[in-house]
């Protein structure tokens, strides 16, 4: 049983940073494989504002949000956007934006080494039990899955109640068609890169405050938030949350039934099954 | 009714392809003859390319059949239904951009339904230029060709592979009245040597000249069959492309 | 171009090629210590960017796996260094990769290549975990011992066979049915799969051929340190730093991985000796450079400057189209939508 309940509350922070992905992969159509460093600079930032201030991790977020918002902006209009412009076809753009992410994955443990060392940082906030059908469970783990299912209710109700949030996803269905109909593309599609990083980041934030990190973890949080994505289906938030459930829940049942090392190995699994039976995700659109 | 004598070459029996709620294809059935040039004509929209590419393979029908010589193909996919003898060419034409004419017409002829390599090809391949009007092309870049020449090529590539059937969706279109000519031409004299072609058009009068059976989509679904003097006075395909005061 | 026979240029390709080679292994006669390292380096790094290129230079799909596939088969030669002729063991090694390779190429390359890319970016990190497991539960140490003692000449006339094996395989794949049919794909794989081609087996089959290689590589050097661990041994640097390589060099050229492996691996010993701590940041500094500056390698940037000056040295008729229809036309060119 609590199983099921570390692994939902694992998932539903997991949502987050595959929120931010979807964003920026399925409205900006740019595959971000830095995704996981923005995780990571979220949960150091964290960090850093808790031991420096001793005020509740929560609060950091507000400060790490728009941070991660503004500095992902300034990335895609310096590096990202130039390739959209010059490249002459979709496939040629998402290769393009994958080698030039991962090169700025590179330069972001860089930068985090040069800032943070290769120490691993861990820090215990919240970490009281509560206890939740008669099993003792990290406070902070609760508290962030509810921090972040209200944050993933939030950005839900902005994406479908909003105008901002309609062209995002009018953008995601049909860049061209969006153009037609007088929506700035390009604008979006920054926005969307935008608002994606930072709520990876706050994801990072609230994940740091019951997991340990370091700066050489962002490859395995990307590839996660990408298999989720994929699970789910390109382009549709409600796939995202189903998918992070069951990635949380599917890494926690191997973790804890087989070796807490083969995380990663629950990750693939699900990505293999998802190739082979359905490629489109759970949610996705096939293209016919 | 087709006579006994002659062999059916494709069959399509109650083919329906539907997109979610969108029905493209509704209940398409017809047979096409050895030898015959079959004109697909309707409004646009009405499903005629979606059919195509039933036919073709890069789509799979939702339900329904397809025959090639009496052989099932249905969902077989394009690279099995290419093997069998179906070659096309493409609404907007596909180039193979870094390579050259030679090797773009090539490409049809190594893994279909004709198997050549090396001199065999070479020589097969040029020819098959020479058949479309572009004997000194061979080593021009596909960039550097106006776009009736790309489309020649490509026709080449579909001819490569020595077809059973061949598929000319929108052929024609995009060119102009001397370039329309040229093309015509073409169409006509591979029907002289007896190739058994579906030809997807607007262009009416290369329709009537080419064609000797025409069949009629609207909305995905077959609204006239004969010969195209015949269905392109039928009221009701009147009444699908210009509207009810007209028909 | 299909040729039935060997034409003179592919002709005097092949023996400066043979020549080349033939020169390469003098080197250890003349050379050791560090030089010879650098040496060995470079021949390693040549064969893995050479081996990467023949399925991600036709296909476009950017493989970050090679790590997965070194490493594996570093472990499988020093796993069964006492048990087994290390001829067999190469063999063994190369199976183990080939079998990875099937795996990984049947589920991903039959959808579109992004989703390739994805999981072979963690597909190193995930042996490595799997490997790390496998060794927990057995009750050995993650750690090999590998006790063979073989001399540094002969790790680099070792590789340099394997490097030109790798370029014989190459050149033979790019004038064959498989090669033409890659480049195809590459192309547009919707004419491909229109041409007969079955285009999911072409993939995995060159992915195998590709990702075996590696495997073997790993396989030979693994004896050079005496003690192979899953950290070194499946370490994604090798991976990252053979796609740099591959892409500096220029990735339609058999030999334009060469070309970027030299400059790459010399620059890359001033850095660990200038710059030890910055290593990662100046990689993502090298991809970004290739994306935005060198989009097409050295050998593109060198193309297009001989480019430039054929088409100054024709004047300015040669920018026209080429009019080569029987019957003249007079309309302009103009391109074709492609996707």
């Amino acid at each position: 049983m609590d199983i099921v309940i570390i692994g939902l509350l694992l998932g539903g922070t997991y949502a987050l940073m595959a929120m931010g992905l979807q964003l920026q992969y399925g409205v900006a159509r740019i595959m971000n494989l830095a995704n996981g460093e923005i995780l990571i600079a979220g949960a150091f930032s964290t960090f850093w504002f808790y031991s420096a201030t001793k005020a509740s991790p929560l609060l950091a977020l507000f400060l790490v949000a728009p941070a991660a918002f503004v500095l992902n902006w300034a990335i895609y209009r310096i590096l990202i956007y130039p390739l959209v412009r010059r490249a002459k076809s979709q496939g040629k753009l998402e290769v393009d934006s994958i080698l030039a992410t991962f090169g700025i994955s590179f330069i972001a443990v860089g930068v985090l080494l040069a800032i943070f060392g290769g120490q691993y940082l861990d820090y215990s906030y919240l970490s009281r039990p509560i206890f939740i059908f008669g099993e003792r469970y990290g406070l902070n783990r609760v508290v962030a899955f509810l921090a972040a299912a209200a944050l993933c209710t939030a950005l839900y109700l902005w994406l479908h109640k909003t105008r901002a949030g309609l062209a995002l996803r009018a953008v995601s269905v049909n860049p061209s068609a969006s153009g037609l109909v007088a929506i700035n593309v390009a604008q979006t599609s920054a926005l969307a890169f935008a608002l994606g990083g930072a709520v990876t980041a706050v994801g990072g934030g609230l994940l740091s405050m019951f997991l340990t990190f370091d700066v050489s973890l962002g490859v395995v949080f990307t590839l996660k938030a990408l298999v989720i994505v994929i699970l789910g289906g390109v382009g549709d938030i409600r796939g995202t949350i189903v998918a992070s459930f069951i990635l949380g829940f599917a890494e926690t049942a191997v973790a804890t039934l087989i070796d807490p090392g083969l995380t990663l190995a629950a990750a693939y699994i699900l990505f293999m099954i998802v190739l082979l039976v359905r490629p489109e995700g759970l949610f996705g659109r096939r293209t016919a | 009714m087709l006579s006994p004598a002659i062999t059916e070459a494709l069959t399509a029996a109650a083919v329906t392809k539907r997109f979610g709620g969108l029905v493209a294809v509704d209940n398409m059935s017809f047979k096409l003859a050895e030898r015959e040039v079959l004109g697909l004509i309707g409004p646009n929209g009405s499903g005629k390319t979606t059919m195509m590419n039933l036919i073709s393979g890069a789509l799979k029908p939702t339900s329904g059949e397809i025959s090639v010589y009496g052989e099932a193909v249905t969902g077989r996919g394009a690279s099995n239904v290419a093997r069998k003898g179906i070659a096309r060419t493409f609404q907007l034409v596909r180039m193979l951009p870094t390579m050259t004419a030679l090797e773009n017409v090539a490409a049809g002829g190594v893994f279909g339904h004709a198997r050549r390599w090396g001199k065999e090809l070479d020589d097969y391949a040029h020819a098959l230029l020479e058949r479309v009007g572009l004997p000194n092309a061979a080593s021009a870049p596909i960039s550097a060709l106006t776009y009736i020449d790309q489309k020649r090529v490509e026709l080449a590539r579909a001819l490569a592979s020595d077809p059973k059937i061949l598929l000319l969706d929108e052929w024609l279109a995009g060119l102009n009245l001397t370039e329309l000519k040229i093309g015509i031409t073409l169409i006509e004299r591979l029907r002289s040597e007896g190739c058994t072609i579906i030809i997807v058009e607007h262009v009416m009068h290369a329709i009537r000249s080419l064609c000797d059976r025409c069949i009629v989509m609207n909305s995905g679904a077959k609204i006239a069959e004969g010969t195209p003097a015949e269905v392109l006075a039928d009221h009701g395909v009147i009444r699908a492309y210009l509207g009810d005061e007209n028909a | 171009m299909k040729r039935f026979t060997l034409s003179a240029a592919e002709g005097r390709g092949l023996v400066i090629s043979a020549l080349l080679f033939a020169a390469a292994a003098l080197v250890p006669l003349i050379a050791d210590g560090y030089p010879l390292q650098i040496g060995i380096s470079i021949v390693m790094y040549t064969a893995l960017a050479t081996s990467w290129l023949l399925f991600s230079g036709p296909t476009n799909y950017i493989a970050l796996s090679t790590a997965a596939f070194f490493g594996i088969g570093m472990y499988t030669a020093a796993g069964g260094i006492d048990l087994v002729p290390y001829p067999v063991l190469i063999a063994a090694a190369g199976i183990a990769g080939a079998a990875l390779a099937a795996v990984v190429g049947l589920a991903t390359l039959r959808v579109s290549g992004v989703y390739f890319v994805i999981f072979s970016l963690g597909l190193a990190e995930l042996v490595r975990q799997v490997m790390t497991w496998l060794q927990h539960v057995l009750g050995t140490m993650s750690g090999l011992y590998v006790t063979i003692e073989r001399s540094e000449p002969m790790y680099y006339w070792q590789l340099l066979l394997l490097a030109a094996v790798i370029f014989l395989v190459g050149w033979r794949i790019g004038r064959s049915r498989l090669g033409f049919a890659l480049r195809i794909i590459g192309n547009d794989e919707l004419v491909a799969v229109h041409c007969g081609i079955n285009t999911a087996r072409a993939k995995v089959v060159l992915f195998i051929i590709s990702s075996t290689f590696a495997s073997i590589a790993g396989a030979l050097v693994a004896p050079r340190w005496g003690y192979v661990e899953p950290v070194v041994a499946f370490s994604p640097f090798v991976s990252f730093q053979v796609v740099i390589m591959a892409l500096l060099g220029g990735t339609h050229r058999l030999w334009g991985p060469l070309l970027g492996v030299i400059p790459f691996v010399l620059v890359w010993e001033l850095i660990a000796v200038y710059f030890p701590n910055q290593t990662t940041l100046l990689l993502g500094v090298c991809f970004l450079l290739i994306v935005y500056v060198i989009p097409n390698g050295l050998i593109g940037l060198v193309e297009d400057a001989m480019n430039r000056r054929r088409k100054h040295a024709a004047g300015p008729a040669a920018a026209l189209p080429i009019d080569i229809s029987a019957n003249a036309s007079a309309q302009p060119a103009v391109t074709a939508d492609k996707k």
